[in-house]
């Protein structure tokens, strides 16, 4: 990694400092403002202040139009003697761990489509297909299938000889009915990055380890997994983002329900701030900080790690 | 190669991988084909208990003809185009002069701010939620299609940032160094001699930022409330709740919704992956 001159004047002989204008003479203190300021400006009033704005109001009931009124730990204390907060927290903890099925399934089909016959391009390319749609399509085909009267889960359970199971009416169900689905794209996503991953392990290894006789399960676990680490990494990260953001399909195929149980801490917030349940922007917010410090859990670990990174490149 | 490349397996294997390959994506892709057939069926079909199976008579044009007839299915396509091709453009800007900072040059602060837009990239849409909604009410924003563009822009440029500075790291510093002594002003550095270089990285950004804001639901729903800025994607449920029970009309305009990405990413496939698997490999 290459490391600018710290100095800005190196170049300059000493003799022409003085002529120059002020910006000349101090323009690689100042251009680096100059190229951030758009951005930061943008960042700071959509992305950083509100964060900040949003724990504030966290501690007012406040129903968007009217006076805000302090409450100080208030709406805290509210949620935690709230079943549907309980619930949605307990379906977040859900998507985190069934979400990263999606990982070691990208993995597979990774390792399944990592051939070279004739059209595996476009074998590959289509297997990545679901990730380019919308959740929101996603979620709507899945809605359907699993509707019970028509939708092709019926249709098999009914081939068996059951009573088809409605699965987005079930309140045990449901939950892993989204989830399900969700794993769709996410493991399309999955796959993509290890095949990029499997693409750059090093032949040479592979060969000294077949010397060894490593062979399969060995020979992934000790020689290939280690070098597809950085992929890993990645996988794991987008997963347990996507976990944790999980919202379209919940909106779209449950809304929540049947009876908050599908709820999870994103949807809970929506519907607590901005849906016919009312404009408790207050109790919105306390639970959009609640789930700002889990994310935070993670950020603080990825920041960390790239921090790392940095220092072992210097 | 991992696993063993199967050419070197006995021709039984190579034909029993050629057969459960097309099996394979055909079980994959299920759930689209189904969305599609349903999608060129009539509505008696649905009715009658017809789901699966071969359609009774091809409604293609008629279904997808109807969706744009007895909706407002167009408008919201436009809008979601009106959104995301100024979205792309200003957080690429932004994220290029940005992460030419970052990358370039040394200053206190350098490495906490880009970790700022690092970690911005990764918060919960919710804790940005009222306030935002709030912000745009203010200033006259919401439910317009500048409102949803201007937070998309802002919200994106973390990512975009991130991705250029390490991609504009990657280049070789001599030749910025020597430009310098050439007595180049710095902006026609970053403009002749780094953007250039940089097209790759610029692709690769603005088809994933095109594929990320065209499906975006939340902010549709949180920052429109009415036809004139809903896109596509907040207009399906619209039309769900519109055509009830008329599922082949719902299904064509998923499709409809799904095309624009889906386009995108296969005429732009190699910088499309390129984006979404940076880091993917290096150590």
């Amino acid at each position: 990694m290459t490391v600018a001159p710290a100095v800005p004047n190196a170049n300059v002989p000493p003799s022409l400092k003085d002529n120059r204008s002020w910006y000349a003479r101090n323009r690689l203190r100042i251009a680096p403002w100059l190229f951030l300021a758009p951005a930061m400006i943008f960042f700071m009033v959509y992305v950083i202040v509100p964060i900040f704005q949003s724990i504030w109001i966290s501690f007012y009931a406040w129903d968007g139009l009217g006076e805000a009124q302090w409450v100080g730990f208030g709406n805290y204390a509210e949620l935690g003697e709230d079943d549907r907060f309980y619930t949605s927290l307990w379906n977040n903890i859900l998507w985190l761990a069934l979400y990263m099925l999606a990982v070691p399934a990208g993995l597979f089909i990774a390792l399944f489509l990592n051939q070279t016959v004739t059209g595996m391009r476009l074998y590959k390319s289509l297997f990545f297909f679901p990730f380019v749609i919308s959740q929101v399509v996603v979620g709507l085909i899945f809605a359907w299938f699993y509707n019970p009267n028509f939708g092709i889960v019926g249709k098999v359970w009914e081939f068996f000889g059951a009573a088809p199971p409605s699965i987005l009416g079930d309140e045990n169900l449901v939950t892993y009915g989204i989830i399900f689905a969700g794993l769709w794209p996410q493991i399309a996503y999955c796959m993509i990055l290890y095949l990029t991953g499997l693409n750059n392990v090093s032949p040479d290894q592979v060969e000294a380890g077949r010397l060894d006789n490593a062979k399969g399960w060995k020979m992934l676990w000790y020689v290939i997994l280690p070098q597809l680490w950085p992929a890993t990494f990645l996988a794991i990260v987008v997963t347990v983002i996507g976990a944790l953001r999980s919202f379209d399909m919940i909106a779209i195929m449950t809304q929540g329900g049947p009876y908050g149980s599908s709820n999870v801490l994103s949807y809970f917030m929506f519907e607590q701030a901005l849906s016919e349940y009312g404009f408790r922007m207050g109790y919105g917010s306390a639970i959009a900080t609640v789930l700002f410090g889990i994310m935070l859990i993670f950020i603080s670990f990825f920041l960390w790690k790239m921090y790392r990174d940095e220092r072992v490149e210097h | 190669m991992f696993p063993r490349p199967i050419e070197k397996s006995s021709s039984g294997v190579q034909t029993a991988y050629k057969i459960f390959l097309p099996v394979a994506l055909f079980i994959w892709l299920l759930p689209l084909l189904a969305i599609f057939m349903t999608s060129i069926r009539p509505g008696g079909d649905i009715n009658a208990g017809n789901v699966f199976g071969w359609p009774s008579q091809f409604q293609l044009i008629e279904n997808y003809y109807a969706v744009f007839a007895e909706s407002e299915a167009a408008t919201y396509l436009w809008n979601s185009l009106k959104i995301t091709i100024p979205t792309v453009i200003l957080s690429v800007s932004l994220a290029a002069l940005a992460g030419y900072a970052l990358a370039i040059y040394r200053f206190r602060f350098s490495l906490v701010l880009f970790f700022i837009f690092v970690a911005g990239n990764f918060v919960p849409f919710q804790i940005l939620m009222v306030p935002v909604r709030d912000l745009s009410l203010d200033m006259g924003l919401y439910n317009t299609v500048t409102g949803l563009v201007l937070f998309h822009a802002a919200f994106q440029t973390g990512f975009c940032t991130l991705f250029m500075r390490n991609f504009i790291k990657a280049l070789p510093f001599e030749l910025i160094e020597s430009a310098r002594i050439e007595g180049v002003g710095e902006f026609r550095i970053f403009w002749h001699l780094v953007l250039p270089l940089v097209r790759p990285a610029l692709a690769a950004l603005a088809v994933l930022i095109f594929t990320f804001v065209w499906n975006d639901y939340f902010w549709a729903t949180v920052l429109t409330n009415g036809e004139a800025a809903k896109p596509i994607t907040a207009g399906i449920q619209a039309l769900n709740g519109q055509f009830v029970s008329r599922w082949h009309l719902v299904s064509a305009a998923s499709l409809l919704a799904a095309v624009p990405p889906v386009a995108m990413f296969f005429l732009m496939q190699k910088h499309f992956i390129a984006g979404l698997t940076l880091g993917a490999t290096k150590g």
